[in-house]
């Protein structure tokens, strides 16, 4: 290699590692803001405190959406795995809004209570058709009653 | 010069060579990004079964995944011509790094468009601002950005050696579209089909969605052929083959 390309080889990559060192120290900084959203269980350990508005994530825990008969007005609960949250909205909600779904909700606490403004639904990155789906909840619920019934004989033995 | 180089791509460098080889393989890819084309859209739309959750919305990922991923590919492509073109100052690589923006930035425009459009149904929203349609938007600019830069220098070397160097800076924002889904939490799902590891897709939706891959890299093989051999002609204007073409033509 003559010694201009050289030069300029190194040139270029001193440019590109700056740059690199400059964004990734940048995005660093920014890594506590970057996150989209807080779990119910960091917003009661108290990450969310200085935000007034946040977006809260978390499963719709089954069985706990409430429908007003009245108005739009949906009450439900979501978790994660180590908290849980109640969560108060009115309005539409997306077609994916179902017991057991992600979901990502924006607004404000009040109380121990989070009112939403908006409700968004977020899904997961498994695509299959529905039979399949159906079959692998049939062998999950198998496993499950099998291995209670384990679990039965176990504790029923001495 | 660098003896390890084959002679036969120092031969593929020169614009004439490469005009050629270009002409002729163009059409060949224009073909394969046909069939695939069509391929894949039928085994989409038609074959693939419904999803269990998304039920046919999920169709457009055939549209938007693979436009996502030439979003990126064609970005890295442009950031290695631009690499070659400013340390070797070959010709021919800042004509690929420069006329690969335009398709790339129309890539990322589909991405965009459709991920929107998807997002509404299913999210509930067209637009937020989490880490990974965020960092896509700042590939778009990047891309317009690479363009403008190019066209705003009255020497067209000039420019493209300015936009090379805007082109290669930015390349550290592909690495960031690519894991913005692990390293931050985001309304947008991690990713599906992993190149290590097992993908979360069943085959009957994969197979069209990898035929429709190959069709957006052959169309861009085509597009990128195209764009450059133009190119060529006009940058080489003055010289014999430019004017040996011209003459068999009239």
């Amino acid at each position: 290699m003559n010694p201009t390309r050289k030069r300029r080889l190194i040139i270029v990559a001193l440019v590109v590692a700056a740059a690199s060192l400059a964004i990734g120290l940048g995005v660093y900084a920014l890594q506590q803001n970057m996150n989209y959203l807080f779990t119910p269980s960091q917003v009661q350990a108290g990450r969310a405190n200085h935000y007034k508005t946040f977006r809260l994530g978390g499963m719709v825990k089954g069985g706990s959406i409430q429908r007003s008969d009245t108005s739009l007005k949906v009450t439900f609960t979501v978790i994660d795995a180590g908290g849980a949250m109640p969560v108060e909205y009115t309005g539409i909600l997306p077609d994916l809004f179902r017991d057991n779904q992600a979901v990502i909700a924006t607004g404000h606490m009040d109380g121990a209570r989070f009112v939403a403004t908006e409700v968004l639904a977020k899904h997961d990155a498994a695509y299959m058709p529905k039979e399949l789906k159906d079959a692998m909840a049939k062998a999950h619920a198998n496993k499950k009653i099998e291995e209670a019934g384990n679990g039965e004989q176990g504790t029923g033995k001495p | 010069m660098a003896s390890w180089i084959p002679l036969w791509l120092h031969k593929l460098g020169s614009p004439p060579t490469f005009y050629r080889f270009a002409g002729t393989l163009r059409p060949w890819m224009l073909a394969l990004a046909l069939l695939f084309g069509l391929i894949g859209l039928y085994g989409g739309l038609v074959l693939a079964p419904p999803d269990y959750q998304q039920g046919d919305a999920y169709r457009i990922i055939f549209i938007h995944v693979p436009s996502a991923w030439m979003s990126m590919f064609i970005y890295g492509v442009m950031g290695m011509a631009a690499f070659i073109a400013l340390v070797w100052r070959i010709k021919l690589a800042e004509v690929v790094a420069m006329e690969s923006a335009p398709i790339g930035a129309a890539f990322t425009f589909i991405t965009l468009v459709t991920g929107s459009l998807w997002g509404k149904p299913m999210w509930g929203t067209w637009w937020t601002w989490d880490a990974r349609l965020t960092s896509e938007l700042v590939l778009l600019f990047l891309y317009l950005g690479v363009i403008g830069l190019y066209h705003a220098f009255e020497d067209r070397r000039q420019g493209a050696r300015a936009a090379a160097f805007l082109a290669i800076i930015g390349i550290i924002n592909v690495p960031i579209v690519h894991f913005s889904v692990n390293w931050w939490n985001t309304l947008h799902q991690g990713s599906t089909v992993n190149l290590f590891g097992p993908s979360s897709i069943v085959w009957a939706m994969l197979w069209p969605l990898l035929c429709m891959t190959l069709a957006t890299k052959f169309y861009y093989a085509a597009s990128l052929f195209r764009r450059v051999r133009t190119d060529l002609l006009a940058l080489e204007g003055g010289k014999d083959w430019v004017r040996k073409i011209a003459e068999s033509e009239a």
